[in-house]
């Protein structure tokens, strides 16, 4: 605990310019309640209070969080649950239109099920998968550009035509290839193997651009002379890698993270819209609007609608939230 | 008359935390043809105070109160466009890194033409004509065809020469120098400051030369500014403050440098460090380090007051103490 | 008005020769520490292969140090000056196993040095020879706090592993050079650069080597921090019979530090003397120039030879003697054979005109 809070307090909130100006406090035992309130004051926690955009951003953001992490208790119906649903509630109207019930707020779809629950359990398929591939992204990022960029040579070669190849094919035909290589594969697993798949796709296609800015900031790191003062004293390599050069270059990928997270959630729905995401019977915030855009025509806007503003919100949300991060991040822009 | 006059200057950087103060009411002369060297270490202040005559200070960096003159002219508060006049035509700058002070897109002699055009009333040929001249009398060996090279084909004496011939294309009173020579190689340093000095002298352009090196301040220089957290400990003529330095704190710097003359078991030392913008002590800022304080130092910030031949923020020669009526600590 | 001015300069204590006053020094040592002999680096700037195969650009090889030999008894101080180009930095990091020598090696304490580092033995060289580099800023990683940065070496080697003994040590050496033990939770950011650079002697000293590098460690400091800080690198030297190969560009710290100081140009050492030898009668015309390009604070009325010219490209020296094209002194066989490094008159010299009685 000791030392991984001492890597979270001295990972870049409290170093810049200015504050080494006014001076800064040594921290004290790691206790995460006197943790926040010390990022808190810090520089980055100041431009955090003082920005609406990334209150707001983030205020939005956690609420999405919660919902989909805790929709089982808080929605209030459960969409998914056959034995609750009823034909005659289908496509009921949200409860301010005319037609429609306060029971369900938002409306139901063609099957009855209640849209506001669905957009609760949506975000929870969409999040999930968004955060997995981006954490598998940036674990198989970093640890490709820590290689390439600490060991030069034909490893560096290799890598970066890797990327290079990578970069070549779009995310969802990478996605359409592998789900149809896998249903190839195993005709009968579809429906569990689906969010692999799915999470897979995006991994691949999404961890080229940390394995780049990682490779690039650590080939600045490694010419510096804390790196050449441990190889002096013969530390391995490997240690070198993970111990000094992995907290210096994590700043950039933190901003990339939390901006690729909106990508992935994005990149999620269009191929459950496209058919090859989640599977019909637990559907992401895509599947619901390819499901409800069969109807936008015919006058029941709100099966699509909802769910793509859901999408729109918690996007933008983490969008914002990754501007303002690397503005913060970057002592020159204050 | 001066040609630019610094009266109380004082500059702020507004941060969150507080105000600091980097500029604590500095005031200075430069006479015409004059060359001021403008001494100090890191946080004194000195390349501020060149930013600030030149106005190109960064925010969160301004100034806060004081005037700066230049001919009797105030620049200090002046609007953009007509700085951009002064900044060519009347002052020119020279920076310590010659790589970044020219555009590597563009060939040196498109440049010094251009600074030419721009402030003088001349066409193109007669311009092109000066510049050549210009490259010759900074010393760049065939000068017409170097004319047209790209800075990168320059080695680093070279292209700090260039930017000397740059910094008095348009016809400058006054050259500011910041730190021209820390980035140069011992060999290469010598021959730019004979040049600096030389040319200044010949076009009779007044030059403020800042850098922390005092062996070449003691070559160029005719006046010295000493500077300490922010203020100015000591002016006055070069050879004077070297050597009979009348604040503690030159002293205690020339007591510092190591000299090529003699031979020292223990170098001298300043014990502690110049204080931090948001912990300048009270009264006199080098108090807590001075080894020769008077209880008044404590409370009362000098201002520069003379002492022989120059001038010194330093109570030690207020009338009183040296008549010798007041007890030292 | 002001009666007198009052005289603040500090009178200056003269001392010649201060010998440090260790039991290793005072017994004979038959073997330098260190020896390095015909030490050579080359580095290959070449374009990428592709770049040169359609550009038809030919191998650029860069010889950073060329043939260069000089032995550092124990205890005592080994000076490198040159400017920039000249290799001196390339020397330091080859003797502390940055770099593989292209040619040529060192003995340290009579074993290959070179041959020690690629085997698991090797590890017990690292524990004596460390280095103390120029930048403060970059020389701590600035998300370590102090004590674990000054730990690494111990926790590295093994030197002590149970958790109280090591802050002990830890503190003891933060003592030693001037710093308290409330600066161990510390991160380097709340350091000016000076205490950065007493944290970097902190951790070279922490594995008790016996061998300092020092590659430039007072050069981004200023003026009056550069005094302590070479004070305290001076006394640490003093007690613990360290040996210390200094380069540096100034001459000055370079004289108020040093033993003996080897004057580099180009990758080859062109004078190598004790220190007040070179001081007094320098011999290789470039050592000449180098000390009379130094800006003088007082003047000291010696006439001075102009300089001329520029440190050549180091991809593309001139032959024979590298100095050839500034040198004041050249004849047609300096631009055709290249100086070797002599003995002349107790000073070793890489000079024809020297060599021949010209100058």
């Amino acid at each position: 605990m000791a030392r991984r809070s001492r890597f979270l307090a001295g990972s870049g909130w409290a170093s810049f310019p200015l504050s080494r100006l006014v001076g800064s406090h040594p921290s004290k035992a790691p206790h995460l309640i006197a943790f926040v309130r010390r990022w808190l004051d810090s520089d980055v926690g100041h431009s955090f209070r003082t920005s609406p955009t990334a209150i707001v951003a983030a205020a939005i953001a956690l609420v999405c969080l919660f919902c989909a992490l805790f929709a089982p208790w808080v929605a209030p119906h459960n969409p998914f649950d056959l034995a609750t649903l009823e034909l005659s509630n289908a496509r009921l109207p949200p409860a301010w239109s005319e037609g429609g019930v306060s029971q369900f707020l938002l409306g139901t779809d063609d099957q009855g099920r209640d849209i506001l629950s669905a957009l609760m359990y949506g975000a929870r398929i969409s999040l999930a998968v968004g955060l997995a591939s981006v954490v598998l992204s940036v674990v198989i990022g970093v640890a490709f550009g820590l290689l390439a960029g600490f060991l030069g040579g034909w490893v560096d070669a290799f890598l970066m035509r890797l990327c290079d190849v990578m970069l070549s094919f779009p995310a969802i035909l990478v996605a359409l290839l592998i789900a149809g290589v896998g249903r190839a594969l195993f005709p009968d697993a579809h429906d569990s193997l689906a969010f692999g798949v799915l999470i897979l796709s995006i991994t691949l296609t999404g961890w080229v651009q940390y394995a780049r800015t990682v490779r690039g900031s650590t080939m600045v790191e490694r010419n510096k002379e804390y790196v050449q003062a441990a190889r002096v004293t013969g530390v391995a390599p490997l240690r070198i890698m993970r111990r000094h050069v992995l907290p210096n270059v994590m700043g950039p990928v933190m901003v990339l993270a939390t901006i690729q997270v909106a990508t992935a959630i994005i990149t999620e729905a269009t191929l459950s819209f496209l058919g090859v995401g989640a599977p019909p019977t637990s559907p992401s915030l895509g599947t619901l609007i390819r499901v409800g855009n069969d109807y936008l025509f015919s006058g029941e806007w709100w099966i699509t609608i909802f769910p793509g503003a859901m999408l729109v919100l918690i996007a933008l949300s983490v969008n914002l939230l990754g501007d303002w991060l690397r503005d913060a991040l970057n002592p020159r822009l204050r | 008359m001066s040609l630019l006059q610094v009266k109380n200057l004082v500059v702020e950087f507004r941060h969150r935390r507080g105000t600091l103060r980097a500029l604590d009411d500095i005031s200075f002369d430069i006479a015409p043809g004059e060359i001021l060297g403008v001494v100090g270490e890191s946080g004194a202040g000195k390349s501020l105070t060149g930013a600030s005559i030149i106005g190109l200070l960064e925010p969160p960096g301004r100034v806060a109160s004081g005037e700066i003159l230049l001919e009797g002219r105030r620049i200090d508060n002046l609007p953009f466009d007509e700085m951009r006049k002064v900044r060519g035509r009347q002052i020119g700058a020279i920076f310590q890194d010659p790589l970044t002070s020219l555009n590597p897109l563009y060939s040196v002699g498109r440049q010094l033409i251009e600074t030419i055009t721009t402030h003088l009333p001349v066409n193109q040929a007669e311009a092109r004509q000066r510049a050549i001249q210009l490259l010759r009398d900074t010393g760049i060996p065939a000068a017409e065809q170097r004319i047209d090279h790209f800075s990168h084909q320059f080695s680093g004496g070279m292209r700090q020469r260039v930017v000397i011939a740059l910094a008095l294309a348009a016809e400058p009173q006054l050259i500011v120098a910041d730190e021209p020579t820390t980035a140069l190689d011992v060999s290469i340093q010598a021959q730019i400051i004979t040049l600096l000095k030389n040319i200044c002298k010949e076009r009779g352009a007044a030059v403020m030369l800042i850098t922390h090196d005092m062996g070449v301040i003691a070559e160029t220089c005719d006046r010295v500014a000493v500077m300490y957290a922010g203020r100015i400990a000591e002016i006055g003529p070069v050879h004077e403050v070297i050597n009979h330095p009348a604040h503690p704190y030159t002293a205690g710097l020339m007591a510092c440098i190591p000299d090529m003359s003699v031979d020292r078991e223990r170098l001298h030392q300043i014990d502690g460090a110049m204080p931090r913008l948001n912990a300048i002590p009270a009264g006199c800022a080098y108090n807590p380090r001075c080894d020769r304080v008077l209880d008044r130092c404590h409370d009362e910030r000098p201002d520069l007051m003379p002492a022989g031949v120059t001038r010194a923020a330093c109570w030690l020669h207020a009338p009183a103490v040296a008549r010798g009526e007041e007890v030292s600590q | 008005m002001s009666a007198q001015p009052i005289d603040l300069t500090t009178p200056a204590v003269v001392v010649h020769q201060a010998a440090p006053a260790t039991a290793q020094t005072v017994s004979v040592a038959s073997e330098p520490l260190v020896r390095a002999t015909d030490l050579a680096k080359t580095f290959d700037v070449s374009a990428p292969w592709l770049n040169r195969v359609l550009e038809r650009q030919p191998r650029q090889l860069l010889r950073a140090v060329d043939g260069v030999s000089f032995d550092i008894p124990r205890g005592e101080t080994l000076a490198l000056v040159g400017e920039s180009g000249c290799g001196k930095s390339t020397v330091a990091r080859l003797l502390v196993g940055l770099y593989e020598p292209t040619r040529g090696g060192f003995e340290f304490d009579g074993q290959d040095a070179h041959a020690a580092f690629k085997t698991p033995a090797g590890r017990q060289l690292r524990r004596r020879i460390q280095m103390i580099f120029q930048d403060p800023y970059a020389s701590l990683n600035p998300r370590w706090v102090v004590e674990d940065i000054i730990a690494e070496p111990l926790r590295e080697h093994g030197i002590e592993t149970e958790p109280v003994a090591l802050r002990a040590r830890v503190d003891a050496l933060l003592h030693s050079v001037g710093l308290s033990p409330h600066d161990r939770v510390k991160y380097p950011h709340q350091f000016s650069g000076g205490q950065r650079q007493r944290i970097s002697i902190a951790r070279a000293l922490a594995t008790q080597p016996e061998f300092l590098v020092c590659d430039e460690p007072t050069s981004a400091l200023d003026v009056s921090v550069q005094a302590q800080v070479l004070n305290i690198m001076k006394d640490l030297q003093r007690e613990r019979g360290l040996t210390y190969l200094f380069i540096s560009h100034n001459l000055a710290v370079v004289r108020h530090v040093s033993d003996r100081v080897g004057v580099m140009y180009l990758g080859r050492l062109v004078e190598l003397a004790p220190k007040h030898t070179l001081f007094d009668t320098p011999r290789h015309p470039y050592t000449r120039m180098l000390l009379d390009a130094i800006p003088k604070m007082h003047d000291t009325g010696k006439a001075r030879t102009p300089v001329s010219g520029e440190v050549p490209n180091p991809l593309n020296p001139p032959t024979g003697c590298a100095f050839n094209p500034r040198c004041p002194h050249v004849n047609e066989r300096c631009r055709n054979e290249r100086p070797e490094l002599q003995t002349i008159g107790g000073v070793r010299v890489a000079c024809h005109a020297v060599e021949e009685g010209r100058i």
